[in-house]
């Protein structure tokens, strides 16, 4: 257990390489349109492979036939699921074992939603591959399917009702009742605190299957290489788990794989979830020929891995004076057809959402993941927190209305403080936390005392403000590992060879600018390299924010081995002893007052000598792996404009202020920042998803699906009220994820104040706002 | 059939189908900055330039280039270079993949502003001429910091100005 560390006071503007905005080392490629991506660097001669997708949620394969689609010219293979191994695995990319179901195969007789894929073709050009999919005849036994998922838990139609689904952790019976993953948790005694309060509220939340949409849709070639092994170039986050997955898929040696990350176009938690390599995987391995899969944005939306839907009923109970007794929070989730990140997301509604309040007497949590014959939900950046933290801050928003008291007092008198243990967070202390700093800073940046709540236009038109905090981790505690190997070159720069997946953040970068300070070079003295699973040390890939934290801390350790041998072998030149000598990250000398002679080195000579073989080549590698995930914070602020005639919500202001520990990148954290504030109003106010009542999505482009544009996001201003987290690298925490959190809840509560409208259901779009408001006249 | 389009004023001869989209010719031809985000003429990846007027390529017919001249980032790499660097100072490039449809169609606008000799714009003129050039990783505020110092660089004023704020107090500098 990882017990409490007090807040060192470091200053951290005596950093020369962290807390520096240095451009990120690819900047200049990415923005003048180099070869940099899957696509782009996929051979020429690479068959083009395509999927046939079921058009019903529910269905058995009576009867396939391929062969006139194989007398299409050009056409080298059409494969079904008498073509695939019949043996199951998961495309969740998580670290073994997975606590997901190993409930897929590339192609199976049972189709359980609308896209499910029904055969493979590949062929010579996109011309013969679609004619030939037009003419792949199938007959299908068309079967009733479960597509409400509140229906879904013991519902007579099955999802799964194959035997023997390996599943982690536990409860493989259950499958058999439609449920993936269900249990409960409480400290103290909710029901006896609930009696005790002056005010109980209950209210039901519900939020949708949002897609991540990366401009860069899932894209994978396939190749293999002189050994015959198969080399997968792809558009992930997670290299090393997409390596064991692709092994499993095809069932052979996971030696017989190897994955290679080029520049992602983003990810957001979409390729969190092994979507497209296995197609390409077992053409290529069948064929013995290159080729690729290039998704559509339809099928990145109708077969990717979108946000898991989930309906959150909160209990909560106060006393009048605004002491917050108890809250109790139970969660269904949607996971689809298929369960990737089920089992997992559904905790962090409430580890992330109730922790925030988590000195409060009682809480208690209760779950229910199942399947429905709906698209397969994966990770999208806040793996539930995001779900958990909507719900848990409309609820204090519409708790404080209730009791006619000031909302952001409630959250102030009931916050989580640092050094005492939060239940739902692991029963840990955390460190560091400065939200109250950051409401503080985010109350006086919105102008909160003379906005709230609202303010008539006139002209129809209401402004009004709502905020909202939020948190997330840093990494896994107790699973996520990451490496780094540095080597010294002979002419005295590094080489760092990273397993983290920088897919766009700018990861490469910000280990650099940490290894930098560790050795006191230059960031052109950092050449970094990675992803090639034969080549890159093991990393669990970028997610669960946790690239700054854990493989930074990987980089500082192995920086400190660097330094040591660097001294070790000085001391061999010099011929004194290690204990005398000092490195500056230029030269190693003897230091002040030492007995012998000033001697000194300059590290180019030392480096020169590990060339022609006098001194030991310098090169280290480190692992790092951390027993507790110290939790980033945020508040956001956001004023708003409502025109009462449309329901039209216009975003005057929107202020994020952070406690993400040392900003290592100050200019990244701002963009991830701005970045995650942008998804989130989009899943806030427009984002919608849609289905048919025969389980067929409607929305599948971004015809339908509207995400925010540069017209909708005009001021966005973000602020670092910054901690000094003592586990991290030069103090940093995590970024990536938490800042998706606050819009949902900010704006729902914005929109309460300007109108008396509570919306419980996102998107909360105009026609929502106007029904209400309809209804409430 | 036969077409002669000149894509970077380099004529390509090429045998193509009638119903090739110009981004596949593009892209095959080895101009991959040309990229594809959608199949709804929404995203703004494959912004390229024909007879420097900004279009989508993933809509026209690699036809309607015959004769004609494309261009592509990879003709225009000292602008690139230019207008990159001012975002990636701002590190608003972050995943890339859509920078090189909304650098040419930044490109796009910066000819006709200095075809008409302007020497100021305003925030929503940007905003409106690129709004069709999407992204989902920045949130699109950097990128507005970086044109508004690179207009400033090319003697057109953005109004209102940019503040420098401080990440730390919020305080304009």
């Amino acid at each position: 257990m990882a017990n409490y560390i007090e807040e060192p006071k470091v200053d951290i503007s005596k950093f020369k390489a962290v807390n520096n905005s240095f451009r990120k080392k690819d900047a200049l490629a990415l923005t003048s349109g180099k070869p940099v991506y899957t696509d782009d660097i996929a051979s020429k001669d690479a068959l083009i492979v395509k999927l046939l997708h079921s058009p019903h949620a529910h269905a058995l394969i009576e009867d396939i036939d391929v062969s006139r689609a194989l007398m299409v010219p050009g056409i080298e293979c059409a494969l079904t699921y008498k073509d695939v191994p019949d043996k199951r695995f998961t495309i969740a990319c998580q670290a073994y074992p997975e606590p997901s179901n190993y409930d897929r195969l590339i192609l199976d007789r049972r189709v359980r939603f609308v896209g499910d894929p029904v055969a493979i073709v590949a062929g010579e050009d996109e011309k013969a591959v679609d004619k030939a999919l037009k003419l792949i005849k199938v007959k299908y036994e068309v079967l009733d399917a479960v597509l409400d998922f509140r229906k879904s838990k013991d519902n007579e139609i099955l999802v799964h009702p194959e035997d023997g689904i390996k599943t982690n952790p536990f409860f493989p019976e259950q499958i058999k009742r439609n449920i993936v993953f269900y249990g409960e948790t409480e400290y103290g005694d909710v029901n006896e605190e609930f009696s005790n309060c002056d005010y109980v509220l209950e209210r039901t939340y519900h939020t949708v299957q949002n897609n991540q949409t990366p401009m860069e849709p899932f894209t994978t070639f396939a190749n293999l290489d002189p050994y015959g092994r198969i080399t997968i170039v792809s558009s992930t986050q997670t290299p090393f788990h997409v390596r064991r997955i692709i092994a499993n898929a095809l069932d052979i040696p996971k030696s017989q794989v190897r994955v290679v990350k080029p520049r992602i176009g983003g990810g957001f938690g979409a390729k969190q979830s092994s979507v497209s390599e296995m197609y390409p995987a077992i053409v290529t391995l069948k064929t013995g020929k290159p080729s690729k899969i290039f998704y559509s944005r339809t099928e990145c939306f109708s077969v990717g891995s979108p946000r898991h839907e989930m309906e959150m009923t909160v209990k909560i109970g106060s006393t009048k004076d605004g002491k917050i007794r108890a809250m109790e929070l139970h969660t269904l989730s949607n996971t689809g057809a298929y369960n990737e990140h089920g089992s997992t997301t559904v905790g962090l509604t409430a580890t992330k959402s109730l922790s925030l309040y988590g000195r409060i007497p009682a809480q208690k949590f209760s779950f229910d993941v199942v399947y429905t014959n709906k698209v397969p939900s994966g990770a999208y950046r806040g793996f539930g927190a995001t779900q958990g933290v909507f719900a848990i801050e409309s609820i204090i928003d519409e708790l404080a209305s209730e009791m006619k008291f000031d909302p952001v007092k409630l959250r102030e008198l009931n916050l989580l403080t640092p050094g005492e243990a939060v239940f739902m967070y692991e029963n840990k202390p955390v460190n560091t936390c400065n939200l109250d700093k950051c409401i503080a800073k985010a109350k006086d940046l919105i102008g909160w005392d003379s906005k709230y709540p609202r303010k008539d236009m006139g002209n129809a038109k209401v402004r009004s403000v709502g905020l909202a905090m939020a948190m997330q981790g840093s990494g896994i505690a107790n699973i996520d590992v990451a490496g780094v190997e540095i080597r010294l070159s002979d002419h005295g720069f590094y080489h760092m060879n990273v397993g983290a997946a920088d897919i766009g953040t700018g990861s490469d970068t910000i280990l650099s600018q940490i290894a930098c300070e560790s050795l006191g070079c230059t960031m052109d003295d950092i050449v970094v390299s990675g992803v090639d699973t034969d080549v890159s040390p093991y990393d669990a890939g970028a997610y669960a924010s946790s690239t700054t934290y854990i493989t930074g801390m990987a980089v500082v350790k192995t920086c400190e081995k660097i330094t040591d041998q660097i001294l070790t072998q000085s001391a061999r030149m010099l011929g004194v002893s290690k204990d005398i000598l000092e490195f500056d990250g230029k030269k190693i000398f003897t230091i002040k007052g030492a007995d012998s002679e000033y001697k000194e080195l300059s590290l180019f000579d030392l480096a020169a000598q590990t060339g022609s073989g006098s001194v030991d080549m310098i090169s280290a590698s480190e692992s790092h792996f951390s027993e507790y995930s110290p939790p980033p914070f945020m508040v956001g602020a956001v004023e708003i404009e409502i025109d009462k005639t449309t329901g039209k919500v216009d975003i005057i202001d929107y202020v994020g202020v952070l406690d993400c520990g040392t900003p290592i990148n100050p200019n990244l954290v701002r963009i991830q920042a701005e970045g995650g504030i942008a998804q989130g109003i989009g899943m806030a106010l427009w984002e919608d998803v849609q289905f048919n009542a025969k389980g067929k999505l409607l929305n599948d482009s971004f015809m339908s699906y509207k995400i925010p544009s540069r017209l909708d996001i005009r001021n966005v201003r973000i602020y670092l009220e910054p901690t000094y987290e003592p586990t991290g690298p030069f103090g940093a925490k995590s970024v990536g994820e938490l800042v998706i959190n606050t819009p949902c809840p900010a704006l729902a509560n914005a929109i309460a104040n300007a109108t008396g409208v509570r919306l419980r259901e996102l998107p909360m779009t105009s026609e929502k706002i106007m029904m209400a408001l309809l209804c409430t006249q | 059939m036969e077409v002669k389009i000149t894509v970077n004023g380099r004529p390509l001869k090429r045998e193509i189908s009638p119903d090739l989209m110009l981004i596949d010719f593009l892209r095959n031809n080895g101009y991959t900055s040309v990229k594809r985000g959608c199949e709804t003429s929404n995203c703004g990846l494959c912004t390229v330039h024909l007879n420097g007027i900004p279009v989508l390529s993933c809509s026209t017919l690699a036809l309607r280039a015959d004769g004609h001249n494309v261009t592509t980032l990879e003709g225009m790499q000292e602008k690139a270079k230019e207008i990159g660097g001012f975002i990636a100072d701002e590190g608003a490039e972050q995943c890339g993949y859509c920078s090189p449809g909304f650098i040419m169609n930044i490109i796009a606008m910066e000819n006709e502003w200095k075809s008409e000799n302007k020497t100021s714009a305003s925030e929503h003129e940007i905003l409106s001429y690129l709004s069709g050039n999407l992204c989902r990783c920045t949130g699109y505020m950097g990128h507005l910091r970086a044109l508004k110092k690179y207009f400033a660089s090319q003697g057109i004023e953005i109004t209102p100005k940019l503040e420098y704020t401080d990440d730390y107090t919020g305080k304009v500098k």
